[in-house]
């Protein structure tokens, strides 16, 4: 009986962190379900829907949310790929500069936002620098909603430059797990330290890279303070339009349809990444 | 220049350019939050500080709700590392501990919660803490906080007890500890470092969250929901020492949990 | 502590079960009070597992054991009246040596002055009073290892387990442990099951030997009874070093006949005739010269004392210890005579002895 009393115990220390996750996860879901398709009256109605893919910025939130996807993904994951290159070559120091790297970890979209705000403003340091090396005569309006092309840009420095430290984490992660033999080996047989990279160490870093991408696009899909911070709501993205049908709007029924998108959204991405988990296991017991 | 000497060149001149890539925001709005603020629209600006005031500043904490805010933020991320560690800590423990079925289909619970938006469902968690009469409530806030840290807080925890022998849990036992007292004797003093890092872990992604508690708090604010609501309407000046005040902790924060930084997104 | 001071231990039948496999297969075993009992065997065949069961860390399938007259089979560690030696030492790396020595005390709530007195006692047993104030970091794996011995001595628990104690020292320390230990066994006399796989510690410690092999016990018996007399092919194979040489054939009219070889023979079991057998002979228990058995030397390795020998009979290589100035030289043919008396009978088949 004492060993039956054994084989109860992880479910017992399980059942309170799984309970809770169901609570606050999979009944408010259902529940964003429910909002998104009942009618002010009561009734099942497609109506939210219909006014959010009407609304004016709805389509340009789509436009938004992808474009930064789009731009800002791969130079995370190039920024981060160096980072993680050079620490992994375990140079005198390292430990330090790893700490320096992480320490957007913990600064919130919000700041970044803002740190970057001090930089991209109308009179901030960029105009400063650009102006004092004799570039330019009179500041350049970057965050104006006439120039999207600056805002973007502000935009996607701040963003790559705050969450570049979480993937640089999931790729120092995947580097540690590749045996120091292969670089060794790489030396042996001649490879230079830049053909070593591309030969022996990416295609070994493949499932690591696999992961920062597919984690990064579930992320970017909730992008919202740092775009507030640094361009107010001169640009529309999907997490944004939701936050200002609840908040200004006073709309529950138009922000869970923007929620029950954004969960779509979130979890065919999971879906996906959970398949390159699967493949990767695969790939570690072969 | 010999091979050698390029090769460290390049790995210590590109390491430091990034580490500037990396300092220079903070940098910037440091010497922008403790500039006077009727300076903060001198142009060009210069990169060394050549005034230095604590105006700024203060004119940020003597903000109407400011202070309340930071106070509601340090009580929202306490509640959240209580909440946090009492559930995730036994679950860590059954993660390090035993082989059971369905451990893998936990695992995989633990990895997609890590990565879902559970900030979008305030939304309608708003409208049931509302009929709950927990709406604009900082226990709500901490609620949704702590669905949100506790996949962390699990994997972190886990790595933790793993690194605490089983044997000498075991010990223990055998010397005359229940296996509660010998979690509490042994692995609990030996896992506190560790634990006190998936805390202070708890604590930044609280202190940093912005959209839950924007979502779920009308008054009783936190200090992102703060600066996001004025962002509108407040002055440069406002928001430069806002952010500095926002992304001071972190310097501290990632220094104290260092060794433990592998746990958090290493992709297991 | 209330435990009576002198127990035996009983194992009846005790099974365990894991995920796929099973760990112990219906084990029974009675452990004399006061006994040094070793479980001996290749890793993974379950010592280990028996002994954590009748520590309680593990709880058996089917079966029972009982400590004293107590079944214990349900009773958690605390309450069965045992103390273990782990082979990590399971030191406590937040406690000083004195307290970690006086923790099972603690446990016990026993009065301050008898914690210190007996930690004193338990240090001074073990060498250990100059180090109480030291942490397991500032101490030697011999040191750790001491302190970790003492810390189950002081419980003063009728019986003691300990898991492989020795493995984690180096050659030299170890044969001072192992010295150590059997005296200590004979000042205190507790009832202790020892875990080795290693056949000389068994050997050289043991009041009695169970040898195991995939969750069963081949053999139980005093160390020279089971070097002289083992029951299976896998307990000669097991014990010794060299291990038994085994030579496969069989017996047809007095002669024994194999691959390559066949020689006349005068002991035989009955009614073996025709049946595979195998011929379990010690390298001590043959000699070169030229008389008995044809063989060819393959290899000769001095060893400082006397000379290992192997011998080729048929195809069958044979390990023979021969005296350091023996004149053998690799691929001289040569004859082995040995004493019928000490070889053993097997079955082929089996690997059981006849």
């Amino acid at each position: 009986m004492r060993a039956r009393a054994e084989r109860f115990l992880p479910f017992a220390l399980l059942l309170p962190a799984v309970a809770f996750l169901a609570l606050l996860i999979v009944i408010p879901m259902i529940q964003a379900l429910i909002l998104a398709v009942i009618a002010e009256g009561g009734g099942f109605t497609l109506e939210h829907f219909e006014r959010m893919a009407g609304d004016v910025n709805f389509s340009d939130a789509w436009r938004n949310t992808l474009l930064l996807l789009i731009l800002i993904v791969p130079l995370q994951i190039v920024l981060a790929l160096v980072m993680a290159l050079l620490i992994n070559s375990r140079f005198r120091g390292h430990g330090f500069f790893l700490y320096v790297y992480a320490i957007p970890l913990a600064i919130s979209d919000l700041a970044a936002g803002i740190l970057w705000l001090a930089v991209f403003t109308e009179r901030g340091y960029l105009n400063s620098s650009l102006q004092g090396a004799g570039l330019i005569q009179q500041p350049i309006l970057f965050l104006s909603f006439e120039n999207l092309p600056g805002i973007l840009t502000a935009i996607v420095v701040a963003e790559s430059w705050r969450a570049t430290a979480i993937v640089l984490l999931i790729l120092i992660a995947g580097l540690q797990l590749i045996p120091r033999d292969f670089f060794e080996a790489a030396d042996v047989f001649g490879a230079g330290r830049f053909r070593r990279t591309i030969h022996v160490v990416l295609p070994l870093l493949r499932p690591s890279l696999q992961s920062a991408l597919i984690i990064r696009t579930i992320f970017a899909f909730q992008t919202f303070a740092v775009v507030f911070a640094l361009a107010g709501r001169n640009m529309p993205v999907l997490a944004g339009e939701a936050y200002v049908w609840y908040a200004a709007n006073r709309n529950e029924h138009l922000a869970a349809a923007y929620a029950v998108l954004l969960l779509g959204l979130t979890i065919v991405a999971t879906v996906v990444y959970l398949r390159v988990l699967g493949l990767r296991e695969a790939e570690v017991a072969r | 220049m010999n091979a050698r000497v390029l090769d460290r060149t390049l790995v210590y001149g590109g390491a430091i350019l990034l580490a500037v890539w990396v300092l220079i925001p903070l940098y910037l709005v440091a010497i922008s939050a403790f500039t006077p603020q009727a300076r903060l629209f001198d142009y060009p600006k210069p990169l060394v500080p050549t005034t230095f005031s604590t105006e700024t500043m203060q004119f940020f904490l003597e903000a109407r709700g400011v202070i309340p805010s930071v106070i509601n933020s340090i009580l929202v991320a306490l509640f959240t590392i209580a909440f946090g560690l009492a559930l995730g800590t036994p679950a860590g423990y059954a993660l390090a501990r035993f082989r059971f079925r369905g451990r893998q289909a936990f695992q995989v619970i633990v990895l997609a919660t890590k990565m879902f938006p559970i900030a979008i469902l305030s939304i309608p968690l708003a409208v049931t803490f509302l009929q709950l009469g927990l709406y604009d409530n900082l226990i709500a806030v901490a609620l949704v906080h702590t669905a949100m840290a506790l996949p962390f807080i699990i994997l972190v925890t886990g790595g933790v007890f793993v690194a605490v022998s089983h044997e000498l849990e075991e010990a223990a036992q055998t010397l005359g500890c229940s296996r509660w007292g010998a979690f509490l004797r042994v692995a609990l003093p030996l896992a506190l470092p560790g634990l006190a890092a998936a805390a202070i872990f708890t604590f930044v992604i609280s202190w940093n969250e912005v959209f839950a508690a924007t979502i779920l708090t009308l008054r009783t604010r936190t200090l992102p929901a703060q600066v996001l609501a004025g962002l509108g309407t407040s002055p440069l000046g406002f928001k430069f020492a806002g952010g500095l005040f926002m992304a001071m902790p972190a310097v501290a924060f990632i220094f104290l949990i260092r060794r433990y930084l592998m746990n958090l997104w290493g992709s297991r | 502590m209330g435990f009576a001071l002198v127990a035996g231990i009983g194992i009846e039948r005790a099974t365990k079960v894991f995920a796929r496999t099973t760990a112990i297969k219906g084990i029974s075993l009675d452990i004399k009070d006061g006994e040094f009992m070793v479980l001996l065997g290749p890793s993974g065949c379950g010592k280990t597992t028996l002994l954590r069961c009748v520590a309680g860390l593990e709880h058996l399938d089917d079966g029972r054991i009982t400590i004293g007259d107590r079944d214990v089979t349900d009773l958690a560690p605390r309450h069965r009246g045992i103390a273990m030696v782990f082979q990590s030492y399971a030191v406590f790396p937040h406690m000083t040596v004195e307290d970690n020595i006086g923790f099972g005390l603690r446990m016990h709530r026993r009065p301050k002055a008898e914690i210190t007195r007996r930690v004193a006692e338990g240090a001074e047993l073990l060498g250990l009073t100059s180090l109480l104030a030291r942490y397991p970091a500032q101490l030697s794996g011999g040191q750790r290892q001491r302190v970790a011995v003492a810390r189950a001595l002081v419980m003063d628990a009728p019986v003691l387990l300990m898991d492989e104690p020795l493995s984690n020292l180096d050659a030299l320390l170890r044969l001072q442990a192992r010295a150590d230990l059997k005296r200590l066994h004979k000042e205190v006399k507790r009832t202790t099951i020892y875990v080795t796989h290693d056949q000389v510690e068994a050997m050289s410690m043991g009041d009695r030997i169970a040898v195991m092999r995939e969750g069963s016990i081949e053999q139980v018996g005093a160390p020279m009874e089971i070097y002289d007399r083992p029951a299976s092919q896998f307990v000669g194979g097991f014990i010794g070093s060299p291990p038994m040489n085994f030579l496969r054939g069989s017996v047809r009219a007095g002669s024994f006949e194999g691959d390559g070889f066949a020689f006349p023979i005068s002991r035989v079991p009955p009614k073996v005739d025709g049946r595979g057998l195998l011929l379990g002979v010690r390298a001590e228990h043959l000699r070169i010269g030229d008389q008995g058995v044809p063989a060819r030397i393959s290899v000769v390795e001095p060893l400082g004392d006397h000379a290992l020998v192997t011998a080729l009979v048929g195809k069958t290589p044979i390990k023979v210890q021969a005296p350091i100035d023996v004149r053998a030289k690799p691929d001289d043919d040569v004859r082995l005579a040995f004493d019928e008396s000490k070889a053993r009978w097997m079955d082929a088949e089996t690997g059981a002895a006849l």
